[in-house]
C-alpha cells in the first residue's frame, strides 16, 4: 500500500508499522480506513489518555464513570441522572447549523442508548466578537441549529453560556450536553455480550454523509476546511424523536442487553467498542444494511456518519419484538449481523469477508502520545504585567454600563429565546439564572444543572482556569439550594502534538482534578476536542464543566432575583484585589492579562455549604454568586433579575476599581429578611466564613457607594435596557 | 369528562397536556396514537404542540392526512369539544376546521417567551373562568405561529367573537410591541362559529401549576370541565 493512502486518512507511518504488527500482515484498503477513524484523536484520545487518569472518577452515588455512552449518577428513590457533553466544535466552524444541530442529536443518542429518558439540553459555546460579519453567521446559525434539533425533539434547552473573544474567531466551540432520568432497574450498557445473539440497525439508512467526520475532527481548521463540508453530517430530529420513543420502549419491554448510537465512525466504532466492552466480537454483514443511496462500498458503509441510527443487540427471541416496536414508530429494524466469541470484528460484503480485525486493537490499542510539555512564552510576560499602574475610571455608573454592555455580560435571551426552555413541563427554573432547575415528577426532588467554563483565566493559568471552571459551577448550583454531585468536562485545546498546549491541556486537567477531589464532584465521563486552531493559532484553553446537581426538596430551592424590599444583603466571601484575567480589565483597559483569581477550595467548599444550608433552612431569599464583571455586576444581575433595587455601602482600603470589578472567588450575594441576618451570619461564623452585611433591597436604583462615598446610581430601567439590548443590537447590524 | 390526547409522530407536548389534565385537574385522559379511527366515547379531544412528522413540509400539513383525522373531523362537525395547541392549532387550520393559515414568525426565529393574552371572548366552553378582557399570562413556543386570514375572513371572525385571544401589554393594551410573531390583529387563538373547536398558539399546559411560574392555563381547562359538568349543550 502506497504511504500516501494511509497518511491521507490521518494515520502515521509508525501508527501504520503498528497496525501490521498487530495483524501480523499488512491491513487491506477497509482495514486502513477502521483503524484511521478509530486511532483518530476523536475516536482514540492518543493524546490525552494518560492525563485524563488524574480525573477522579469515583464516589459512592456515581454508577457509571467514563468509557461508557454517558454517565450515570444516584438521586435516590432508585432513580439516577444520565448525562454527558461532547463538542461539535470543527463541523459547526464550517457548517454552523447542521453542525450544531447534529451536535446536539448526537449526545442525546448517548443518553437514551443508556436506557434514560432524555430530559434536558444545556450548551457552552464561544465565538469571536460579533463585530465581525461572519462570526454573526457563525452565531445565529449555530443557535438555530440548536434550536432546530433540540425544539423538535421535545427537549428543553434549559440553561449554558456564551462568551465571546478574538481567539475563538474561525474556530467556534460548539459544546452539548444532554440530560436523561432513568430507573436504576432499567440502566443498559453498551456491550455486545451472549455469543450468537443477533445486531440490529434501528433508525435511518445510512447513506455517504459524514465519511470520515471524525478524521477531520482530528486536524486543525485552515483554508482546505471547506472542502470538508461534505463531511458534516444532517439531522433530521423527527427520525431522533421517533428513535428515542421506540428505544425506551424497547428497553420499557426488557428486550435487549445493550446498545449504541452510532455517533463518531458510525458502525465501525459502535461495533467494534460494543464487542470489546464485553470481550466479545462482532460480525457484520454490510450488504444487509438499509442504503439511502446505491453504489455504497463496503468501506463507505462503515465510516458513514448517517445520524439518527442506534446498534443493538436483543436478547434472543425478542428480535421480532423489537422490529413491531420501531414499526409502530415507523423506524427499519434489520439484522445486519452477530456477536461471535473470537474478539474479531468481521466485515462481510454478502459471503466474502472485506476486513478482519481484533476489536480491541480498534479500541485499547490506539497509540498513545506522551508530547513534551512546555510552559508557552507568552506566559511569563502576561501573568507579570504590573496592573497596579492602570489609571483608575473617572465615572463609574459609565463602567458599570459598559460592562453590562459587553457582550459576555449582557442578557443572553437572543439566545435562549430561540430555544424552547419549557416543554417537558419540568422547567422551574430556565435559562438565565445561576443554574437551571428541573422538577422530578412524583417526587419531591429537583434536579439543578449548570454549565461553565473561563478560556480566559485557562489562558493566563491553565491549572486556575480548570480548578475555577469546576469550583463555579459547583457554586452556581449551590446558589439554587443544590448539592454538587458530579460533573462532565469538554476539554476544548489546540494542536495537542504542540508542547505548548500539551503544557496547557495537563494543567488544565490538574486543576480541575484538584477541585473535582475538594468538592467531591467526581467526572463520570466527557470529551477532549484537540486542533482548535486556525491557520496555525489556537484557541483560548477552555476547559467546560456540566455540573448534576440535586436539591431534595424542591420547594427549598432559591433564585437569584431581589424581590423582597428591606431584605439585607450578606456578602458571604472576600474580596481581594485580583482584576488579572477580568472582564472588566478586558472591557475597560483593553487587557488580557495578569493573574487569574486565587482560588481556595476549602473556602470554597466552606462558602457554598454556608449557602446550601442557609438555603436548606429557609433563611434565604435570593442568591448569586460573584463572577465575570465582580461585585457590581453580580448586584446588577440581581437587581434585573428580581424587581427591587437596593442601597449597598461596602468598605475597605482597596481600589474602588478592585472593590467592585475584582472577580475574586468563593463569593456569593445573598439577600435575606431581616429576621435572619443573625442566624445567617451566625451560620458563615460556624463555618469559619467571612460574611459582611453590605446594603439593603429596595427602589428602583442600584446605588452603591464606597466607605460613604457615592460610585454609582443606576436605575433598573435604565441598566436593563442597556443589558438586554447589546446582543440583539450586535447581531441586527 | 374523558379527554383524549392525540399522538402525532413528533408529537411533543402530549405528555404535557396529559400531566395538566390528567395529574392537575385530575380528569380521565387517554393517548391516542395517530394510527387510531375511533375516537367515540371522548368528551374532548386534544390535538397537542410539538413538530407532526418534522413539520417539514409546513408545519401541521402532513398530520391532517393521519389516519385519525377523518375521525377527529367527524367529531368535531358533530359538536365535540376540540382543543388544538400550539402544532395542534396549524393541524386544524391545514384540516380547514378552522379559518386562516400560518406562516412563519415575523422575526424569522423561533420564539420561546411569556406572553400576555386579552380574553376577548369568557362565552365559549374554553373561557368560562375568565372574565372580558381579563390578561393571562401564558408561554409561546414555536416557529410558525404568525396567524393569517385575508380581510374577509377576519372581518367575519372579529363580527361573531371568533377571536378569543390576543397577544397584549400586561396591562391589557393590544399593540404591535406586544406581538411575538406578527400575527393579524394580534391573534392568539380563534374559535369556530359554533363555538366548539379552539386553536390557540400559547400552551396552557405549560401554566398550569405554580411551580411553574402560573397558573391561568388550568383555568382554561377548569373552564372545560365546569362547562361540561352544567351539561351545557351548544347551540341549545
Amino acid at each position: 500500500m502506497e504511504p500516501e493512502v494511509y497518511r491521507q486518512m490521518g494515520l502515521t507511518d509508525t501508527e501504520f508499522e503498528k497496525i501490521k504488527e498487530i495483524l501480523g500482515r499488512a491491513p487491506n484498503y477497509v482495514e486502513v480506513g477502521l483503524f484511521a477513524v478509530m486511532w483518530s484523536e476523536h475516536c482514540g484520545y492518543k493524546h490525552s489518555r494518560p492525563v485524563l487518569q488524574l480525573l477522579p472518577t469515583e464516589a459512592p452515588w456515581v454508577l457509571q464513570g467514563p468509557g461508557e455512552n454517558a454517565g450515570i449518577i444516584d438521586i435516590g428513590d432508585g432513580q439516577a441522572v444520565v448525562f454527558k457533553i461532547e463538542s461539535h466544535n470543527h463541523p459547526s466552524a464550517i457548517e454552523p447549523f447542521q453542525g450544531a444541530a447534529t451536535g446536539v442529536g448526537g449526545i442525546v443518542r448517548d443518553i437514551f442508548a443508556m436506557g434514560a429518558r432524555p430530559i434536558a439540553i444545556l450548551d457552552s459555546l464561544r465565538f469571536g466578537p460579533l463585530d465581525d460579519p461572519r462570526n454573526r453567521y457563525l452565531m445565529q446559525g449555530v443557535v438555530a441549529g440548536i434550536a432546530f434539533y433540540g425544539n423538535c425533539l421535545g427537549l428543553p434547552t434549559v440553561a449554558g453560556e456564551v462568551y465571546f473573544d478574538p481567539s475563538y474567531s474561525g474556530n467556534p466551540l460548539v459544546n452539548a450536553m444532554a440530560v436523561g432520568i432513568i430507573d436504576q432497574k432499567d440502566i443498559r450498557r453498551g456491550h455486545a455480550a451472549g455469543v450468537g445473539n443477533a445486531a440490529m440497525l434501528v433508525g435511518a439508512r445510512t447513506g455517504r454523509d459524514g465519511i470520515h467526520g471524525a478524521t477531520f475532527a482530528s486536524e486543525e481548521l485552515g483554508e482546505a476546511s471547506e472542502e470538508r463540508r461534505p463531511s458534516v453530517q444532517v439531522g433530521d430530529p423527527f427520525r431522533e424523536k421517533l428513535l428515542i420513543e421506540a428505544c425506551l420502549d424497547i428497553i420499557k419491554e426488557d428486550l435487549i442487553i445493550g446498545m449504541q448510537d452510532m455517533g463518531a465512525a458510525g458502525l465501525t466504532s459502535s461495533s467494534c467498542e460494543m464487542a470489546a466492552r464485553a470481550g466479545t466480537g462482532m460480525e457484520i454483514d454490510v450488504a444487509l444494511v438499509p442504503r439511502r443511496e446505491e453504489g455504497m462500498t463496503a468501506y463507505e458503509v462503515l465510516l458513514s456518519e448517517s445520524q439518527e441510527r442506534m446498534l443493538l443487540v436483543p436478547k434472543q427471541g425478542a428480535e421480532a419484538r423489537i422490529k413491531a416496536i420501531c414499526q409502530h414508530w415507523g423506524l427499519e429494524a434489520v439484522i445486519i449481523g452477530r456477536v461471535t466469541g473470537d474478539g474479531f470484528l468481521r466485515i462481510k460484503e454478502g459471503g466474502q469477508v472485506v476486513a478482519a480485525v481484533p476489536a480491541r486493537a480498534l479500541t485499547d490499542q490506539c497509540p498513545v502520545y506522551q508530547v513534551e510539555r512546555r510552559l508557552p512564552f507568552y506566559l511569563d510576560d502576561l501573568q507579570n504585567r504590573d496592573l497596579s499602574r492602570l489609571p483608575e475610571p473617572a465615572d463609574y455608573g459609565q463602567v458599570l454600563r459598559r460592562l453590562l454592555a459587553s457582550p459576555n455580560l449582557a442578557s443572553k435571551e437572543w439566545v435562549y429565546r430561540q430555544y424552547d426552555y419549557m416543554v417537558r413541563t419540568d422547567t422551574v427554573a430556565g435559562p438565565g439564572g445561576d443554574a437551571a432547575v428541573l422538577r422530578v415528577k412524583g417526587t419531591g426532588k429537583g434536579l439543578a444543572l449548570t454549565v461553565d467554563g473561563n478560556g480566559r483565566y485557562s489562558y493566563l493559568d491553565p491549572e486556575a482556569g480548570g480548578a475555577i471552571a469546576v469550583a463555579e459551577a459547583a457554586r452556581n448550583l449551590s446558589c439554587v439550594g443544590a448539592r454538587p454531585l458530579g460533573i462532565t468536562d469538554c476539554l476544548n485545546f489546540g494542536n495537542p502534538e504542540k508542547p505548548e498546549v500539551a503544557w496547557q491541556f495537563y494543567q488544565a486537567v490538574t486543576g480541575m482534578s484538584r477541585a473535582c477531589r475538594v468538592l467531591q464532584t467526581p467526572v463520570t465521563g466527557g470529551n477532549v476536542s484537540f486542533y482548535n486552531e486556525t491557520e496555525g493559532e489556537a484557541i483560548y484553553p477552555t476547559p467546560v464543566v456540566g455540573m448534576v446537581g440535586l436539591i431534595p426538596d424542591i420547594e427549598k430551592r432559591c433564585g437569584m432575583g431581589w424581590g423582597q424590599e428591606g431584605d439585607v444583603l450578606i456578602l458571604v466571601g472576600v474580596t481581594l484585589p485580583e482584576i488579572g484575567g477580568s472582564e472588566y480589565l478586558a472591557v475597560v483597559h483593553g487587557l488580557v492579562a495578569g493573574r487569574p483569581p486565587s482560588l481556595n477550595l476549602e473556602r470554597e467548599a466552606a462558602v457554598q455549604e454556608t449557602v446550601r444550608q442557609a438555603i436548606a433552612s429557609g433563611l434565604v431569599t435570593a442568591a448569586h454568586d460573584c463572577a465575570e464583571g465582580g461585585l457590581a455586576v453580580a448586584l446588577a444581575e440581581s437587581a434585573l433579575a428580581g424587581t427591587v433595587g437596593a442601597v449597598v455601602e461596602l468598605a475597605g482600603d482597596l481600589r474602588p476599581d478592585y472593590l467592585l470589578f475584582s472577580e475574586s472567588q468563593s463569593r456569593v450575594v445573598l439577600a435575606v429578611p431581616p429576621a435572619a441576618r443573625e442566624r445567617v451570619l451566625a451560620l458563615a461564623r460556624e463555618k469559619g466564613v467571612p460574611a459582611a452585611v453590605i446594603g439593603r433591597c429596595g427602589g428602583e436604583q442600584l446605588i452603591v457607594k464606597i466607605n460613604g462615598c457615592p460610585m454609582f446610581n443606576l436605575g433598573r430601567g435604565e441598566m436593563e435596557q442597556i443589558w438586554r439590548q447589546s446582543i440583539p443590537a450586535l447581531m441586527a447590524r | 369528562m374523558k379527554f383524549g390526547v392525540i399522538v402525532f409522530p413528533g408529537s411533543n407536548c402530549d405528555q404535557d397536556v396529559y400531566h395538566a389534565i390528567g395529574s392537575v385537574l385530575c380528569q380521565p385522559i387517554d393517548s391516542l396514537w395517530h394510527g387510531a379511527t375511533d375516537v367515540s366515547g371522548y368528551d374532548c379531544l386534544v390535538l397537542p404542540g410539538g413538530f407532526s412528522y418534522g413539520d417539514y413540509l409546513r408545519a401541521g400539513a402532513i398530520a391532517r392526512f393521519a389516519p385519525i383525522m377523518p375521525a377527529v373531523i367527524d367529531f368535531a362537525r358533530a359538536g365535540g369539544l376540540v382543543l388544538g395547541i400550539c402544532n395542534g392549532f396549524q393541524i386544524l387550520l391545514e384540516a380547514g376546521l378552522l379559518p386562516g393559515a400560518m406562516r412563519r414568525n415575523d422575526c424569522l426565529q423561533f420564539r420561546c417567551q411569556w406572553t400576555y393574552l386579552k380574553v376577548e371572548n369568557n362565552t365559549t366552553p374554553f373561557t368560562g373562568r375568565f372574565h372580558a378582557g381579563q390578561v393571562l399570562r401564558v408561554p409561546i413556543a414555536h416557529g410558525e405561529g404568525n396567524y393569517y386570514a385575508d380581510a374577509e375572513t377576519l372581518a367575519e371572525l372579529e363580527r361573531k367573537h371568533q377571536v378569543v385571544f390576543r397577544y397584549c401589554t400586561p396591562t391589557g393594551e393590544v399593540t404591535p410591541a406586544a406581538n411575538p410573531n406578527g400575527s393579524v390583529g394580534n391573534i392568539a387563538g380563534i374559535i369556530n362559529q359554533e363555538g366548539n373547536i379552539l386553536g390557540l398558539m400559547p400552551h396552557p399546559e405549560r401554566c398550569a401549576e405554580e411551580i411553574l411560574g402560573g397558573t391561568d392555563g388550568r383555568e382554561l381547562f377548569a373552564s372545560l370541565v365546569d362547562w361540561w359538568q352544567r351539561g351545557d349543550c351548544l347551540g341549545a
